[in-house]
């Protein structure tokens, strides 16, 4: 008891510590709060940017050209078998329908640049549509195909920085010797003029520091290298002094290059690229891209300028102008990306899909299942439930958890030597992957049944047991039903994290192309496949820029299939959790 | 201990008992790995009574009440010798099998744990896996009756459906004492049946237990001596794994012969 | 002291038993003081002493009252158990039986009073032994009850036929005077009343040494018990 002289002292020494015991929890508070926050927009940023970079992978713009299906091409042998159609002109088919569209073109190299419109493998696709319905032959077909994925991406704005510049007043086309010359009412030009104008300046000062660079380089050096530099600066002088004139309009006209922004004069089925700017702002010399010929008065007329010059993208002028006229004639149409889901991997990031890999993923995680899931349990079992404590069962435990922290890539090595090469499995199949994955699943399976099954309070199994109920009957009709929730938590973690994984399949050759999608059966399991998260490995390292949203495509299709599995094992947690 | 040999002789039985024996104890000894938790207890139980062991924690009371139904099989490094025999069968034989003893030795214990299954599965659990009914019908009537002998019946009659564990404490370790009942066991083991139960539900159980007195050999093992007085006809005193004291409840209470059970009787326990 | 050699795990509970332990040494001593005072008033025909009596006499029914009290609060708090149950029922019993011997007592004093008006009788010292007698009993057992022992309990319990002796001899020889003498009989009734109350005080004397029979042994004191050795 204390003294009631002590107890105000008491309540004091109490009150006086108090705050700072109040700030410590707050501290603590604080920083947690901060953690969880940190942690939330991380995931947010993530999953955003993801999202944000997948999005143009779910659209396609497709060209929907008229195809004569004309019965010498595509029938050679003119019986309409399979056999013949099979050995039609597919190709040719379709170059016939894109050149039909501008007949102007004749030259080889610009024909080729024409054919480039979309992938040749679009051919193949053509073929299996008329093998599907040989009732097409003779006729015209409306034939659908994503554009070239360059193309495509140039018109979803995320290739090239562009505007169009509505200048006031008409302007008049003149033919000057093989060139046009272009002259407007108003000075639309000027602005454009002083761009260009500011870009060369800017070019010059850039050689000029370079020479710069270069003397001081010089400077440090001695004999024939100081006579190189020298050489250099020299050079680079006299090119920023030829630059800087230019800038200057010295002879009234400035040249547009391929590393200045396109500029493209449009009328109409007219388009014609600016060659060179006049120092009056007024007039430019043009070539013609389309169409062409002399003009005047036009008032419905438009500048169109790519601000990214074209030696610094991937499409020329002559390729916009073509596709522009192809989306003005009502040739392009935009919309879901039917390919993403409905083909299988390509070498064309336009007709590239996942069903392929996510039917990998799924036949590779129905073996992995099958095996770990009945595998892992049972064992967990007879190791929990009957196995005697000795150095023999301990032994086996510390095995099974060190087996858990086994890098996965040594799992994939056991695989290559003991399935491929032992029991000679073939290669790059859903069921060497789902054995591989299986083993490297089945330590964690392990580990979290036995948790499970440790956690089933011993009073069940007493009460079991004390109503005469062998061991047995005691762990089936009790112990496990009630360790069933934290099993399948396990299992369905432990089997995302297998479905998550690359480094093993790599090493069983499922990184392999794979153009087809496997079978969704039984014969499936033998054919060659790649899985999700490979495939979004290999896509990643694609050179081509429209892999980078097909990659998050990929991504994102993982999380959701990754997040669908978690949910699942939520539902199934709260459907069996059982209050004891 | 030189008193154990003169006990074990001596208190054989409780002397009142008007009821055959049912449960003989001699010289039963039991250890956990090399640890002696019981030694040479000898003690004959009388059927259709309720005996009751008292003793401080750690004194082997539930460790005989285990040797019964052999629930110390399931300890790992349990050794039982001597010999302990149920209607003259000898429990610790090796023919003798532990799922049929437990078929006929019933226990009850310390905390309500009813399978988190149906009241009705509960009390259908035992009948089930040893085949006593032969229908549905002959199943219900089992289920209805052990209800009705364990004073549950009329408040869970009408759900019989709902889970075991959403009854109350006292309703729950009287439903898992219907589980119990409905394999039809001859004794049944009871292990400190009421110590986490409020007055109320302990009062219900014992009287539960006074009527299942009639048709049972009943064991309990409780802390309360007060529970003990008032439920037990015999009552065994346990210290430090011997047997100290055997009588009828009355002496046991009012006139106890060993100085060591007056003073644990009486709250004198150094 | 008490019943056990050993202590009380609730030293509360303990201090308890003690208490009421006291608390019935002090009313056995209250009570002996009483009857002491009673009888000599007798003997030396002193009217004096009724109110001193009276007074004490209102003590040892408040000293019962408060006896019971605590026994009614160790039955309801502690539930005393084997030595503790039988010690606190007997403490019950004997407050009871000490409190009817100091009514006993306090009535020998007020007879004494009246027995002052009257000349002295041949049969007094009678009367005087008889009371010696009664005093004796009600002191060894008393004596027992203060130290737990059953031999002196025993002695007292058997003694009670001299007692009873003694009174059917005085009752005769009483009635035997007052048949020859007719002056005698108001003061002879006041005797036989002294003579019978002291005759009940050797009753409950006798009460009180089963009651501290059952109390150590757990035995009633029975015609056939055999001597404490």
């Amino acid at each position: 008891m204390t003294d009631s002289a002590d107890l105000p002292k008491l309540r004091q020494t109490v009150s006086e510590r108090l705050p700072k015991r109040y700030r410590a929890e707050m501290r603590f508070r604080v920083a947690g709060l901060s953690a969880v926050g940190i942690a939330v927009a991380i995931l947010l940023l993530l999953v955003g940017s993801i999202t944000m970079q997948a999005l143009p992978a779910f659209t396609v713009n497709q060209l929907v050209l008229p195809v004569q299906l004309s019965g010498d091409l595509v029938d050679p042998e003119g019986d309409g078998s399979e056999d013949s159609l099979r050995r039609g002109s597919y190709g040719r088919v379709l170059q016939d329908a894109v050149r039909e569209q501008f007949p102007e073109v004749r030259d080889r190299r610009e024909l080729r640049a024409l054919f480039s419109l979309y992938t040749p493998l679009n051919s193949t696709r053509l073929m299996e549509t008329v093998l599907a319905d040989p009732g097409l032959v003779g006729e015209t077909h409306e034939f659908r195909m994503p554009i070239a994925d360059d193309l495509n991406l140039y018109l979803k704005g995320r290739l090239v920085a562009d505007r169009t510049l509505e200048p006031v007043g008409t302007m008049a086309v003149s033919e000057a010797g093989r060139d046009f010359e272009v002259t407007a009412e108003s000075e639309a030009f000027a602005d454009l003029r002083d761009t260009v104008s500011g870009l060369l300046n800017q070019a010059a000062d850039n050689l000029e520091r370079r020479a710069a660079t270069a003397r001081e380089r010089a400077g440090n050096l001695s004999g024939e290298d100081r006579e190189d530099a020298l050489y250099d600066a020299e050079d680079l002088m006299v090119e920023a002094a030829a630059v800087r004139s230019q800038a200057a309009l010295e002879n009234g006209w400035v040249e547009m290059s391929d590393s200045l922004p396109s500029i493209l004069v449009e009328t109409g089925e007219t388009a014609l690229r600016v060659t060179a700017l006049s120092a009056d702002g007024r007039s430019a010399r043009a070539e013609a891209m389309l169409g062409g010929g002399a003009m005047s008065d036009v008032s419905d007329w438009s500048i169109y300028v790519i601000d990214t010059p074209e030696s610094r993208r991937r499409v020329s002028d002559q390729l916009i102008v073509w596709t522009r006229a192809l989306v003005r004639r009502g040739f392009v149409e935009s919309g879901l990306n039917p390919y993403l889901f409905a083909n299988a991997d390509s070498r064309e990031p336009e007709l590239a899909g996942v069903k392929g890999a996510l039917y990998g993923s799924i036949l590779t995680m129905l073996i992995t299942i099958i095996l770990s899931v009945p595998v892992g349990v049972c064992t967990a079992v007879y190791l929990e439930e009957y196995a005697p404590k000795n150095r023999f069962t301990d032994l086996i435990e510390v095995n099974i958890n060190n087996l858990a922290a086994v890098p996965s890539i040594v799992f994939g090595l056991l695989g290559l030597a003991v399935f491929i090469n032992a029991f000679g499995l073939p290669r790059s199949t859903p069921l060497v992957g789902g054995l591989v994955l299986s083993l490297m699943t089945l330590p964690t399976l392990i580990i979290a049944t036995r948790a499970a099954l440790k956690a089933v309070p011993v009073s069940i199994r007493q009460a079991a047991l004390a109503v005469g109920a062998s061991k047995t009957q005691t762990v089936f009709h009790h112990v496990l039903p009630l360790a069933a929730p934290g099993i399948l938590t396990g299992s369905i973690i432990g089997l995302a994290q297998a479905m998550g994984e690359t480094a093993p399949l790599l090493m069983i050759g499922m990184v392999a192309f794979i153009a087809d999608a496997p079978t969704l059966g039984l014969e499936g399991l033998t054919e060659p496949a790649t899985v999700m998260p490979i495939q979004i490995f290999l896509w990643s390292s694609s050179p081509e820029r429209a892999f980078v949203h097909s990659t998050s495509a990929a991504i994102l299709v993982l999380l959701v299939l990754m997040i669908g599995f978690n949910a699942l094992a939520i539902y199934l947690r709260r459907r069996f959790e059982r209050r004891w | 201990m030189p008193d154990n040999q003169s006990h074990s002789d001596s208190i054989a039985g409780a002397g009142e008992a008007e009821q055959p024996v049912k449960v003989q104890a001699r010289d039963v000894c039991v250890s956990y790995s090399g640890k002696q938790a019981l030694n040479h207890v000898s003690i004959d139980v009388p059927d259709r009574s309720v005996t009751a062991f008292i003793g401080p924690s750690g004194c082997g009371k539930s460790t005989f009440l285990r040797c019964l139904n052999r629930m110390n099989d399931t300890i790992e490094g349990a050794r039982v010798t001597g010999s302990l025999k149920i209607d003259g069968l000898e429990v610790n034989d090796k023919s003798v099998d532990p799922v049929v003893l437990r078929a006929n030795v019933g226990m009850v214990f310390q905390k309500p744990n009813p399978f988190p299954k149906s009241i009705y599965d509960n009390v259908a659990y035992g009948p089930r896996i040893h085949g006593l009914a032969l229908s549905k019908d002959e199943l219900d009537a089992i289920v209805e009756d052990s209800l009705r002998k364990a004073g549950l019946w009329d408040e869970v009659a009408d759900r019989l459906n709902h889970p075991g564990t959403s009854l109350s404490g006292g309703q729950q370790q009287r439903l898992v004492i219907a589980r119990a009942i409905a394999v039809n066991p001859e004794v049944i083991l009871m292990d400190e049946p009421c110590s986490a139960l409020d007055p109320i539900a302990t009062a219900k159980i014992e009287e539960l237990i006074d009527e299942l007195r009639e048709n049972y050999c009943i064991i309990i093992v409780t802390h309360s001596m007060q529970q003990a007085a008032r439920v037990s006809q015999q009552t065994a005193f346990f210290h430090m794994g011997n047997l100290v004291e055997y009588g009828t409840t009355e002496d046991i209470f009012t006139n106890p012969r060993d100085p060591r059970t007056q003073d644990y009787i009486t709250g004198r326990f150094g | 002291m008490a019943l056990s050699k050993t202590a009380h795990i609730v030293t509360a509970y303990g201090e308890e038993l003690d208490q009421l332990n006291d608390e019935l040494a002090r009313m056995g001593g209250l009570v002996e003081t009483q009857l002491t005072t009673a009888i000599n008033a007798i003997a030396r025909r002193d009217a004096g002493v009724a109110g001193e009596v009276r007074q004490r006499e209102k003590q040892v029914n408040a000293m019962q009252v408060d006896i019971e009290k605590r026994v009614l609060r160790l039955f309801a708090l502690r539930q005393p158990m084997a030595t503790d149950l039988r010690m606190t029922i007997s403490a019950l019993k004997i407050s009871t039986d000490l409190e009817r011997i100091g009514d006993l007592a306090k009535n020998i004093a007020y007879r004494a009073k009246d027995l002052s008006a009257y000349p002295a009788l041949g049969l007094m010292d009678r009367v005087e032994r008889l009371g010696a007698i009664v005093i004796q009993q009600l002191h060894v057992v008393l004596d027992a009850l203060s130290s737990f022992e059953v031999e002196p309990a025993i002695r007292v319990w058997r003694a009670d036929d001299e007692v009873d002796e003694r009174y059917n001899a005085l009752v005769r020889e009483m009635l035997i005077s007052m048949g020859e003498d007719s002056s005698l009989v108001e003061p002879g009734v006041h005797i036989l009343f002294v003579a019978k109350n002291l005759e009940r005080i050797g009753d409950h004397a006798t009460n009180i040494a089963e009651a501290l029979h059952f109390m150590v042994t757990a035995a009633p004191l029975e015609a056939d018990t055999p001597p404490a050795s």
